[in-house]
């Protein structure tokens, strides 16, 4: 890993968290209404994080599920390597409610788009919205975040990197130089 | 992780990390067959033909909803209504349906060795859906992610398989399987219906059914099937139910009861009475959930393969 710059440290990343949690309450009044979704792997992690302090500031703990999208990934065709698939276990019914599906990267709106696709085959939710950590831009798809914990501006030989204490044994936000390995 | 093999014509020298990415692909799923829209995109723009010389029911409809729900294009071809009928050949058939560009071929054939013939012929992935008494391997798959389910693990388990073993695709994909994956096989069966060599694949023989009972974890009972040539090997299917067929009262006598799988048509008061057939010991009905799945793992992981 050739780190180029610590974004944000635990400390910041706990903060971040909160605020997430804040706005997703603010923005949905009760929180009666909403679903967490988190994406595969490190979403699930986060949206359990925001879960946790949602139960804090409602006092009502929102249900909580995770998505695989890989199945309607578009690369099929494209990619070298074939993606791992894993299971989605959301065991609640999702219609009539407000989805707030959780990623950590924001990045050409892909994996958020087969995310859209696979929540629409789960029921139909009343709306969804877009949570991620960092956003880093370069969109490929018209695809917006309704709350973002920090925005990245990066160039395509950059990577931003979430770790987590439950994967990775540490919580921060890195920005890497990818640069060597795109054979540039 | 890919499959290290772009086919899937047995179980014989199919490796265990290859087994165990299909299960577990298909533990994915078999949780997509529970959602309300059963169907992902995954295969879109696909093809897959069917081609099944042999008749068959449940194996051609597991096949085609596995391709469905992946959304793959697929075609049935039936020997009945075809071009054989009127004396092609099957390289000439297969040559002729390669031509309309399909990606997949799923193929069923009273003789063993035509899928393995098929990949010298054609550049389509070929899936055996049975060939002769030679392998069923998606059926030994689909057992053994039935098994895995309920026991949570193959390895150091104890599995029977009963019936006719001579003729049997299934038994031999079981076995094969199975053995890959660290359980201890054995078979049981009148001697006429059990290969004089079988112990060769490393299978233990038990002639008695209540010994099997006993000492095993899982009986695998297969169909009598009384259109081939079992009637041949045995005196009546009345003496093969009361020596063989696996009944309550025989259950009963042991306090700890394997697991019943069968891989249907079940012949109700030949090889399983009525009562085990509906009993709780059974995961019969299981098993026909778990084949889609277990295909639809296949079809993914061979068809989106570069």
């Amino acid at each position: 890993m050739n780190i180029k710059a610590k974004l944000v440290d635990a400390e910041g990343l706990t903060q971040t968290i909160n605020r997430l949690a804040h706005e997703i309450v603010e923005r949905n009044k009760h929180a009666d209404h909403i679903v967490l979704i988190g994406m595969r792997t490190r979403g699930e992690f986060l949206a359990r994080r925001i879960q946790k302090k949602i139960a804090e500031i409602d006092n009502k703990e929102p249900q909580l599920g995770v998505l695989d999208a890989t199945l309607y990934r578009d690369d099929f065709r494209t990619r070298l390597k074939q993606p791992e698939v894993s299971v989605t276990d959301i065991t609640f019914d999702i219609t009539e409610k407000d989805v707030i599906l959780i990623d950590d990267i924001l990045y050409t709106g892909r994996t958020t788009r087969a995310a859209l696709d696979a929540i629409m085959d789960l029921g139909r939710p009343s709306s969804i919205q877009l949570c991620v950590f960092a956003d880093r831009g370069h969109r490929e798809m018209p695809i917006k975040a309704d709350f973002v914990g920090k925005n990245v501006p990066t160039s395509i030989n950059e990577e931003v990197k979430l770790q987590l204490t439950e994967i990775d044994g540490e919580d921060a936000l890195y920005l890497l130089d990818i640069t060597n390995l795109n054979g540039e | 992780m890919p499959l290290t093999t772009k086919h899937l014509l047995g179980l014989e020298g199919v490796t265990r990390e290859d087994i165990q990415l299909i299960l577990d692909t298909a533990t994915t799923f078999r949780e997509v067959l529970e959602r309300p829209i059963k169907k992902v995109p995954t295969l879109k723009g696909k093809t897959v033909v069917n081609l099944f010389f042999e008749n068959s029911t449940r194996t051609r409809i597991s096949f085609e909803l596995a391709q469905k729900r992946l959304s793959a294009d697929t075609v049935n071809f039936s020997a009945s209504q075809s071009s054989t009928k009127k004396g092609e050949t099957l390289k000439d058939t297969v040559r002729n349906i390669e031509a309309m560009k399909v990606d997949m071929i799923v193929v069923r054939h009273e003789s063993a060795g035509v899928p393995n013939f098929l990949t010298q012929i054609s550049k389509a992935n070929i899936i055996n859906a049975g060939d002769g008494a030679h392998e069923h391997p998606t059926q030994g798959l689909l057992d053994m992610y039935s098994i895995r389910e309920k026991y949570g693990k193959l390895e150091g388990l104890k599995v029977c398989i009963v019936g006719d073993i001579t003729h049997s695709r299934v038994a031999l994909s079981n076995i094969y399987g199975l053995k890959t994956m660290g359980a201890k096989v054995s078979v049981c069966g009148p001697a006429s219906m059990i290969p004089w060599d079988i112990e060769k694949l490393g299978v233990k023989v038990f002639s008695r059914i209540d010994d099997a009972i006993a000492e095993n974890d899982v009986l695998n009972v297969l169909r009598i099937q009384l259109e081939r040539k079992a009637g041949a090997s045995i005196p009546s299917i009345r003496e093969y139910h009361n020596f063989f067929g696996i009944t309550r009262e025989r259950l009963e006598k042991h306090s700890k009861k394997p697991l019943i799988l069968h891989p249907g048509p079940i012949n109700r008061g030949v090889e399983l009475s009525s009562e085990v057939a509906d009993g709780p010991y059974q995961v019969i009905l299981d098993q026909v959930t778990n084949g889609v799945a277990v295909r639809m793992a296949v079809l993914y992981l061979l068809g989106t393969m570069n």
